[in-house]
């Protein structure tokens, strides 16, 4: 009998510690060390003429007070721009403390390090800041104009332009095909901005020994934090270490580094010999981290009398804030994943990436997607209501079919790799989700509406993810691998990849992730991809421990190695479980020792006899040790997909909206622990729901964001998320020795296409702008 | 330079009672974290909506954000260190992870001092009561449904244990 525990529900490794106040986050170490406070740009826009901190000076607690003027080196020069493309002609990034201009209301200005966090922020009410202001640039359309700049070198507010285009089969390009087709229609939708509002915020707590540099921050990429904090501050890298300690929430914003905080704080402490931390407050979150979503998209759609799509064209305008640290993913992604499981006669989009005095835009879970889908999936809506056709029945005759795996769809995905999606079954996992929701038995009654939403999504992207295990002489078995976790169960999952490929008990296996002095090479965790690329990565790794375990087991059992198997972490000889080597020992053999530590370590000793005298103890071509490393490298992504089906009702007199039913069809190929991809979904479906009917960045015609606390922006508590149903399709992926694909993103993504659809069906009114709140809903009943 | 006045305070926290020297502004979720070095109660907003901070004072969940450590000297605070009783994880603690009722953890201690509470008042709650019971705390990454499922599973594990 084997170990099998790749596919169950186990419980989670991460939870005892998590349920008892023993979790380590970011503000629960270094206690004694000094804190961090900025004075952050009130303005939108502006100048800055003099900064004055005399009257700060004699403050109690103070310690250091540092503007940009302060700064050495390379630590003066703009933050790196992570991902160049060739279409961000204009790309921009921030200085770590302003030079000269602010773009947006909490751009940091001067850094205070004060005895503590209260009397570091006396310290910034201290200090006074000459402003000149500027006009903002506010509103996406307005900046678009170009009429007021934000950077003064970017005309038009462009940072970048780009057009794809798939021409149909016979070569005709997508305006030509809508031109020529039966039946057109021309729309504009848009969705509005969020975020990914994490409930532990960001936070960097840095320690120097005069030699070596070590930083814990809250984020979703510890090994390239280490690189951009070596590089900037011109550290051997050797000499630098960046842990992620248990991580409160990431959703994306996580993911973009180095901030201006993670190079500043271990440059204090560094400047000052001190301990020194930051942990980021709420509002700082709101007005100084990172938003997504904002995008306004002109639709023009072609098709036939069957609603089948001969021509699609999409032109978008991206608001990616006052800089581009993260290049223009976003809205490459969305361009990209807009196609869902559908084959379109032909397609161009083309999208402007557009600058605007407010935060920053980096990918929040789904980091595109919705937008897309809610694209894609209105525009099917519309058809459907246009030719008096079953909605469902449109989407169907525009499905990619099982058959036509793997899928080509003419384009460049965000991997800078042709858009290839490598398996599906698109007509079965509707079939299910009708079934599900009970699409044909739904009844029409005023003020309910059904909706449905298809997405298809590229998980688990390059370039590599890597994993280390190791069985020390306990029989342990000790797994390593760089990218982090912000609550995704990887602990548990990657244990139970271990477990099931080693043999072994769970219990023995501890997962470590997230620390550069385990394992330093990895790129992090975002796009749905840990389990995909740390998990065959670790599965990789521990085929070759395994191995190795044979090969040494085979020499102490006198057997072949092909007769072997690992049962509850013992090599036996399969069938004769009395010829059997505990994988302790085997770890004890593959380690030639001159010294025994303790009794079971004597057996690897020269004069235990286990060696053959004539042949070099450590044999030419291995290793000492129990242990392995292994990469996993992916040529492209592979491609989950999921159907959302929602029933809602909509009051008739104060237009609120509640949602009856949500049912969930996902695919995100074999399951490795099913309860959590479940918890991954309805988690997802809540920020969906979120942002749906509820979180919206409200900025005025200054640049204030005008609900910067969670007073004002409203995160869906128990009495707004709908109890989700869900159903599990399984077409693994080719792509991967264990046939998964991501789930992270996956629930959130379809929510704003299905609820406006469920809302349209339910009022008769198109809804064509998400979040909708009941004011609007009731005003646009007119 | 002044000196911010300090006042010497005692919290009865997990049955331990234990003094601070700390100003008359200082946040009790701030004097738990940092003065008493019980880093389990979390702070997400530090304005009284998220719930993360909860704790029970003399039994009764309160906003350790929105609470002065100075207003509660001598009081009996019951933090989510104290839960967990000698024979281990509470049945809360228990039903949270049976029931997956938490991904990255950072809200839970709300949670659990929120649903102990509520619990005690309610033994064997109905669905819409436990969505009542939960609405003040705020959860990112969960989506409720298991945290539901998981206070329901924690009044049976209650009723269980107390027969």
């Amino acid at each position: 009998m084997t170990t099998r525990l790749f596919g169950e529900k186990v419980q989670r490794l991460e939870d005892p510690r998590l349920l008892t106040g023993q979790g380590r986050y970011l503000d629960d170490l270094g206690h004694d060390a000094v804190a961090v406070a900025f004075v952050r740009s009130p303005h939108a826009h502006a100048r800055i003429r003099d900064i004055d901190v005399s009257a700060a000076l004699d403050a109690e607690g103070l310690i250091s007070i540092y503007t940009w003027e302060d700064l050495p080196g390379r630590l003066a020069q703009p933050l790196p721009l992570l991902i160049p493309h060739p279409a961000l002609t204009h790309g921009r990034t921030a200085y770590p403390l302003a030079k000269e201009t602010v773009r947006h209301v909490g751009e940091p200005v001067v850094m205070v390090v004060a005895e503590d966090r209260y009397l570091a922020e006396d310290v910034c009410d201290l200090i006074r800041v000459d402003y000149e202001l500027l006009k903002p640039v506010v509103g996406i359309e307005e900046a678009a104009q170009g009429a007021q700049l934000v950077h003064d070198d970017v005309p038009g507010n462009l940072g970048a332009h780009f057009v794809q285009e798939v021409p149909a089969a016979d070569g005709r390009g997508a305006r030509e095909a809508i031109e020529q087709a039966a039946h057109t229609l021309a729309f504009r939708l848009d969705i509005e901005r969020s975020a990914s509002m994490p409930l532990e915020g960001r936070g960097v707590y840095a320690r120097w020994d005069g030699t070596d540099l070590r930083v814990y921050s809250s984020t979703q990429t510890s090994t390239s934090v280490r690189m951009a904090i070596a590089a900037k501050l011109d550290l051997p890298l050797p000499n630098v270490e960046v842990i992620a300690p248990d991580v409160g929430g990431g959703f994306g914003v996580k993911i973009v580094h180095p901030w201006p905080e993670e190079i500043l704080v271990p440059w204090a402490a560094m400047t000052l010999g001190r301990e020194v931390k930051w942990t980021e407050d709420r509002r700082e979150h709101f007005v100084s981290s990172a938003h997504e979503r904002g995008q306004v998209h002109f639709v023009r759609v072609g098709f036939d009398d069957d609603g089948r799509v001969e021509g699609l064209e999409v032109t978008i305008l991206h608001d990616h804030g006052a800089y581009t640290p993260y290049g223009i993913i976003v809205p490459i992604i969305t361009s990209t994943q807009l196609l869902g499981p559908y084959k379109l006669g032909s397609y161009r989009v083309e999208f402007s990436s557009i600058y605007t005095n407010t935060v920053q835009v980096t990918p929040y879970r789904g980091a595109g997607r919705p937008q897309g889908v809610f694209c894609m999936e209105r525009t099917m809506d519309k058809i459907a209501q246009y030719l008096g056709a079953d909605r469902t029945a449109v989407r169907e005759r525009n499905f990619i079919q099982p058959a036509d795996f793997p899928y080509d769809q003419g384009m460049v995905f965000q991997d800078g790799r042709p858009l290839i999606y490598d398996s599906g079954d698109y007509p079965e996992m509707l079939r299910m989700l009708k079934e599900l929701i009970g699409w044909d038995s739904f009844e029409r009654r005023p003020g309910v509406g059904i909706g449905i939403g298809c997405y298809v999504e590229g998980t688990g992207v390059g370039p590599y993810e890597g994993g280390h295990v190791q069985i020390t002489s306990d029989g342990r078995v000790h797994v390593s691998t760089g990218l982090t976790s912000q609550g995704q169960g990887h602990e548990t999952v990657f244990a139970q990849i271990a477990a099931t490929e080693l043999g072994v008990p769970i219990e023995r296996v501890s997962v470590v992730t997230g620390d550069t002095r385990r394992f330093g090479y990895a790129v992090g965790t975002f796009a749905s991809r840990a389990a995909v690329m740390s998990g065959n990565a670790i599965a990789l790794a521990c085929r070759k421990v395994r191995e190795k375990a044979l090969r040494i087991a085979a020499d102490a059992l006198e057997a072949s190695a092909d007769d072997l198997e690992i049962t509850e972490g013992v090599v036996h000889v399969k069938g004769a479980p009395g010829a059997a080597v505990p994988l302790a020992t085997v770890a004890v053999l593959a380690n030639p020792l001159r010294y025994a530590f303790d009794e079971e370590a004597k057996r690897a000793t020269q004069f235990a006899g286990t060696a053959s005298p004539d042949l070099p103890p450590v044999a030419e071509g291995e290793e000492p040790g129990l242990e392995g490393r292994d990469y996993y490298s992916p040529v492209r992504s592979t491609f989950a997909s999921g159907m959302h089906a929602a029933i809602v009702a909509v009051d008739p007199d104060t237009a609120e909206v509640e949602i009856l039913r949500y049912a969930v069809v996902h695919d995100c190929g074999r399951l490795i622990n099913p309860m959590i991809v479940e918890g991954q979904i309805h988690g997802g479906v809540a920020q969906g729901v979120g942002g749906a009917l509820y979180e919206r960045m409200v900025y005025d015609a200054h640049g204030q964001l005008l609900n910067a606390s969670f007073m004002d922006f409203l995160m869906p508590y128990a009495t707004e998320v709908p109890r989700v149903e869900t159903a599990h399709l399984e077409t693994p992926s080719p792509l991967n020795p264990l046939g998964i694909k991501g789930a992270g993103e996956a629930g959130v993504i379809p929510v704003s296409a299905v609820i406006a659809g469920a809302i349209e069906d339910a009022e008769g009114i198109a809804i064509d702008r998400m979040p909708i709140s009941p004011s609007e809903l009731f005003h646009l009943r007119g | 330079m002044t000196q911010e006045e300090r006042h010497e305070i005692t919290l009865v926290v997990n049955g331990v009672a234990r003094q601070a020297r700390v100003p008359a502004r200082r946040l009790l979720s701030d004097a738990l974290r940092h003065d008493l070095g019980l880093t389990g109660t979390h702070v997400g907003c530090e304005h009284g909506v998220c719930g993360c901070c909860t704790v029970l004072l003399d039994g009764e969940p309160v906003r350790s954000c929105l609470t002065f450590a100075v207003t509660v000297d001598g009081r009996e605070l019951t933090t989510v260190e104290g839960l967990a009783g000698p024979g281990g994880m509470s049945p809360v603690q228990r039903a949270f992870a049976e029931c997956h009722g938490l991904q990255c953890g950072f809200c839970t201690p709300g949670f659990l001092c929120t649903v102990t509470a509520f619990l005690r008042d309610n033994p064997s709650p109905t669905d819409d009561d436990v969505i009542e019971g939960i609405s003040g705390n705020l959860c990112r990454c969960t989506g409720y449904q298991n945290i539901v499922k998981a206070v329901h599973r924690a009044a049976e594990l209650m009723a269980e244990e107390s027969e």
